[in-house]
């Protein structure tokens, strides 16, 4: 049904987008400074879903990494010698301005990723301050943590996070680690640098001494150039499985700790005595959620043979409500692909699914003139040989398969090289941990998905990855 | 336009056999799907934070007071108060004759008599419960004197209870032939069946006395009496959203909803709107289909309308009292 | 010399030990294996990448069982094995003498000090779940827990000096928390792992859960390294050189690696270190809520 005809159309509700000043330029943040990087060199972060360019920023190199790791190793010092409770209200004074500033935060990381502002509102902030919150408890009961009874730093932390969740995942990575007593260097994604600037002077604000935390906006390379660098002595990396190894690789025989959270292919699977309208719910949330931008998402519906046109036609229905357009507009459940190379990924991805021949059903909803964007879609008749079945598109389209018995659907779920995440729905609570219990994957959301809490640890099995990121597990990857 | 429910109308040929005894309608029902409350609180609560602005919020404030039904039913209702109420109804805000009227006024079936006067050659209708509201608890003979009086009365409209101690005793035959034999008394008038969903407690509960109502023959399925402690929730009117969703798509037959008791603002009454929009969808948004048993939330409405009307908040002596 | 002197003593064949059998070499290879003072002692099959290959797929085999088995009776079954290790002590202490050079006294401390870390590592496998897991106070209405699980098939490099005490200290704790085992032994003093593999098969142990490969470390183990059906691998027994490449074949799946830290003092507490390297933490998350129909409007 097109919007003219709709009844009760939502007028548009747009947030309003003169709650952050974004500068022209940013440099990079480097021993509590700003500064242009060392070659000069400058890169445009474009907001996705309009193809404006936000701003300018410094692009780091190899020079700019050799003195963010100096600074953040003069840091380490004073800062692992601090008393865990002065480290803690640190992060608490972290966590409080960034709860202040969340609107501000929130419009910011819509326009650099192109995520509903209705997730960085509701999901993607509310996660940041918790996260901060959660960690700074931590600092001043390291030896409670059950890793011995003086558990210390590692020293400077390598921190490379990706585009999908650019302020959370920075959150995930520098509150542990400072809690610990660490300093890090963190380089964000090149699509989406600014929510890290901005964070830099959240820093700045919160009073941090200069070097504990280091911003390098750059590409791969300045990555590349962290992770290699003899003076960082730990690691973490979120992203793709294929730099994942590579990292692992590049630190083989160091004395480099390593976590890597990686990708993901995580079967929903959705048993005939399932809450059909909440599985129908978290079937949408768990790959819609962030335009299926995640590495947990649900990407493979697995639903039993005898309940699945029932499903289908539900899960379709739905589909048809998702709006999509203006990610800054309160009421826009579909936002922005965050780059023309993702795009490009997803439609080379949905393309192999028509050409093997899957069934495909886009939802009815126009996409905007400019910007990236990609349809929810959805892909039946697919088996487990399908390249839509196997690799990760890393977008919004489900490839949905049957199956006749829970022993199947174990089977099909784990049949996979991946193991970050897995749903179950079901009515009935021995099967839900018979099959809790056989998954093999990090985390089970059993009649829910996609659910997220700085106390709950998070990370993946197999090629997914290594290490937990959440809880007391989290703490684990930054002390020895 | 889907075909109304008449009183003739029983289970659709497709359902016929699950009231063919008590073991088979329990079966039925409890081999509906089970609600999941944390997920279905959610999604009522996600629903609850769209964004309704400017025309879409000026259409939805119409719409919401075209669904009132402006309810009275109280031991002190009295002619006057029942007159007041039906000349409120009728012209909610004498400011301004644009407003629509409501729905229905909602009364006590010995009032139904004034409401139907002071009602006449409007297009509000006269609603009356029954069945020995608001608990039920009288014999079926009592109820069915009760219905037959209110529509002798003049009501357009009969909003039955259900036995909720013959529900929870799992005697769901027993409560299905009570809603069969009001909906054979009350022929000819629009029946809403109420389920009172805070004592039936688990949503699991009032999905399966929402198809219970449905199958009797009921028109409206409505959430509660107003008169306990949990009545009309973004949630449980969730659950007969999809109910009455789920029943056309089985039977194609079309069944209305009421939500009752405890929504006040116009800016609850537009969530719950947004509810019917997103989950049953543009064919409910008709006060055939869709109903607000409240009364306070009138003038609430009318002082939002006045507020998009001039820009300024308006207060409680610009709207009237009754 | 005596009557009784000339009676020809009869030699023991060291065999593989794959999938709960003793195979020898699918390669037909042995090698010789001398003293500490280069005296021969033995020969020992040299498995082949092909027997590595069988070992992975007996491992892979075995996980289900043993994995599923419940924290009790891996614990039962480990202590059985310091039983019978305790029982024909007096092989193991001649067999460690021989292999590391060490008094008579000396290797008895070394073969009690196993016989104690099997004890050790028996009690922790209905414990480890409650240390390394447990309840997290999300802030919704969720049940939530995250516990520990096996990772699955661990490749384990022997130390290369510390026969039997060493090669307890790695095995023991990687099957303690369900995962299955393939052991390449120390590559010059394979003897002991090659007759630990003895006592296992009649522990109670499954076969497959714990495969005992001697031969060329540096032949066999870049093979488990590089398998796509290794979970882990424990890099203990390799040189600095060999473990970095290990790693780095490692990572074509992920495995999981624990690093070499020399020097190792085998006698220190063990620590939870060697269980909590093998284990992955899973969470899970399902709805709690409310008992009936909540108040909540908007």
């Amino acid at each position: 049904m097109t919007a003219e005809h709709k009844l009760f159309a939502y007028a548009p509700a747009p947030e309003s987008r003169s709650v952050v000043d974004i500068a022209p330029s940013y440099g990079l943040f480097v021993d509590g400074e700003f500064t242009e990087a060392a070659d000069g060199k400058v890169f445009k972060s474009v907001a996705p879903a309009t193809e404006e360019v936000l701003s300018e920023v410094a692009r780091a190199g190899e020079a700019d990494v050799e003195r963010a790791v100096a600074a953040a190793r003069r840091a380490f010092t004073s800062w692992s010698a601090l008393p865990g409770a002065e480290r803690g209200k640190y992060l608490f004074r972290i966590a409080r301005i960034i709860q202040e500033r969340s609107r501000e935060l929130a419009v910011l990381e819509t326009l650099d990723n192109g995520k509903p502002i209705r997730e960085t509102r509701d999901a993607d902030l509310p996660l940041v301050a918790a996260h901060f919150f959660y960690y700074a408890g931590w600092a001043d009961k390291l030896g409670y943590a059950g890793f011995g009874p003086d558990p210390k730093p590692l020293g400077v932390a390598g921190q490379v996070i990706p585009w999908n969740f650019p302020l959370l995942m920075l959150a995930w990575k520098i509150a542990p680690a400072l809690a610990c007593g660490n300093t890090v260097v963190l380089k964000p994604a090149e699509t989406t640098p600014l929510s890290a600037l901005f964070f830099a002077d959240i820093c700045r604000q919160a009073g941090l001494p200069r070097g504990v935390v280091n911003i390098l906006p750059g590409y791969g390379d300045a990555g590349a150039a962290l992770v290699a660098h003899p003076d960082v002595d730990k690691v973490a990396f979120t992203g793709s499985t294929a730099v994942g190894k590579e990292i692992a690789r590049s630190v083989a025989g160091t004395d480099k700790r390593l976590t890597l959270e990686l990708g993901g292919k995580g079967a929903n699977i959705v048993f005939d005595d399932a809450p059909v309208d909440q599985a129908v719910e978290g079937i949408v949330g768990g790959i819609f959620f962030n335009q299926g931008q995640v590495c947990c998402a649900g990407s493979r519906l697995l639903v039993q043979e005898s309940v699945a046109d029932e499903v289908l036609d539900a899960l379709k229905r739905r589909l048809a409500t998702l709006r999509l357009g203006d990610p800054l507009d309160k009421n826009t459940d579909i936002g922005a692909i965050n780059s023309a190379e993702q795009l490009a990924r997803i439609t080379e991805l949905a393309d192999a699914g028509d050409a093997e021949g899957a069934q495909r059903w886009t939802a009815p909803c126009e996409l905007p003139d400019s910007g990236y964007w990609f349809a929810p879609t959805l892909f039946t008749g697919v088996t487990q040989a399908h390249r839509v079945a196997r690799e990760e598109i890393f977008g919004p389209v489900l490839s949905v398969l049957t199956f006749r018995t829970p022993a199947e659907a174990v089977a099909k779920a784990n049949n996979t090289p991946y193991g970050l995440s897995a749903g179950v729905w079901t009515e009935k609570g021995s099967r839900i941990l018979a099959m809790a219990d056989r998954l093999r994957a990090g985390v089970v959301w059993a009649n829910t998905f996609n659910k997220f809490d700085p106390t709950s640890p998070f990370g993946g099995y197999k090629e997914s990855g290594f290490g937990r990121e959440g809880g007391r597990h989290g703490l684990e990857a930054y002390l020895r | 336009m889907p075909r109304i429910p008449t009183a003739a109308a029983g289970p659709p040929a497709s359902l016929a056999d699950v009231t063919a005894s008590d073991g088979a309608l329990r079966r039925f029902l409890h081999g509906l799907p089970g609600v999941d409350p944390v997920g279905l609180e959610a999604r009522a609560a996600a629903l609850g934070t769209r964004s309704i602005k400017t025309t879409a919020k000026a259409y939805a404030l119409d719409l919401a007071v075209s669904m009132i039904d402006l309810t009275t039913l109280e031991g002190s209702d009295t002619p006057g108060k029942v007159r007041s109420l039906c000349a409120k109804a009728r012209t909610p805000d004498p400011t301004d004759r644009t407003t629509p009227e409501v729905a229905a006024v909602c009364v006590y079936p010995d009032l139904a008599a004034v409401a139907a006067e002071a009602l006449a050659g409007s297009g509000v209708k006269v609603a009356s419960v029954a069945t020995a509201f608001p608990s039920g608890r009288a014999a079926l003979e009592v109820k069915l004197a009760d219905t037959r009086a209110a529509l002798a009365a003049g009501a357009d409209e009969i909003d039955m209870v259900i036995d909720r101690g013959a529900f929870l005793a799992g005697r769901y035959l027993e409560v299905y032939e009570q809603i069969r034999a009001v909906r054979q008394a009350a022929a000819g008038a629009r029946l809403k069946v109420i389920f009172e969903t805070g004592e039936l407690s688990t949503y699991d509960n009032i999905r399966r006395a929402s198809w219970l109502g449905m199958l009797a023959g009921a028109d409206f399925i409505k959430t509660s009496t107003g008169k306990v402690g949990v009545n009309a929730t973004p949630a449980n009117t969730l659950v007969l959203l999809e109910a009455v969703r789920d029943y056309r798509a089985a039977t194609g037959v079309q069944v209305g909803v009421k939500p009752a008791g405890g929504i006040r603002t116009a800016k609850d009454a537009v969530k719950f709107l947004v509810l019917v929009n997103e989950t049953a969808g543009d064919d409910w948004l008709d006060n055939r289909w869709f109903r607000f048993g409240a009364s306070s939330l009138l003038n609430d409405l009318l002082m939002q309308r006045q507020k998009l009307r001039t820009g300024r908040y308006s207060g409680p002596d610009y709207v009237t009292v009754d | 010399m005596t009557q009784a002197d000339a009676r020809l003593s009869v030699l023991k064949t060291y065999k593989l030990y794959v999938g709960g059998k003793f195979p020898r070499s699918e390669s037909g290879r042995v090698y010789e294996v001398t003293d500490a003072k280069g005296r021969w002692l033995a020969n020992a099959p040299r498995a082949s990448r092909k027997d590595a290959r069988d070992a992975v797929v007996a491992a892979r085999k075995a996980v289900a069982g043993w994995s599923g088995a419940t924290a009790y009776n891996r614990g039962q079954v480990l202590y059985r094995v310091a039983e019978m290790l305790q029982g024909r002590r007096e092989q193991y202490v001649a067999e460690v003498a021989d292999a590391e050079g060490l008094s008579k006294a000396k290797s008895a401390a070394q073969v009690d000090a196993a016989i104690d870390r099997w004890v050790w590592y028996a009690g922790w496998t209905d414990k480890v779940a409650q240390v390394a897991g447990g309840g997290n106070p999300v802030a919704g209405p969720y049940f939530n827990i995250s516990a520990p699980e096996p990772t699955g098939v661990v490749a384990v490099v022997a130390p290369q000096e510390s026969a039997l005490l060493g090669l307890v200290s790695v095995l023991a704790p990687v099957i303690a928390t369900g995962n299955a085992a393939v052991v390449v032994a120390a590559e010059e003093r394979p003897l002991p792992a090659l007759s630990l593999a003895e006592v296992l098969a009649t522990s109670d142990v499954p076969g497959g859960v714990v495969n005992v490969l001697s031969g060329r470390t540096a032949e066999i183990a870049p093979t488990l390294a590089a398998h796509q059906d290794v979970n882990a691998i424990d890099l203990t027994g390799a040189d600095a050189e060999l473990a970095r490449e290990l790693e780095v074949a490692a990572a074509d799946n992920l495995k999981r690696v624990l690093r070499p830290r020399q020097p190792y003092d085998w006698t220190a507490d063990p620590g939870t270190g060697r269980l909590t390297a093998f284990l992955e933490t899973k969470t899970v998350w399902h709805p709690t809520g409310s008992l009936g129909v909540s108040g909540s409007a908007y």
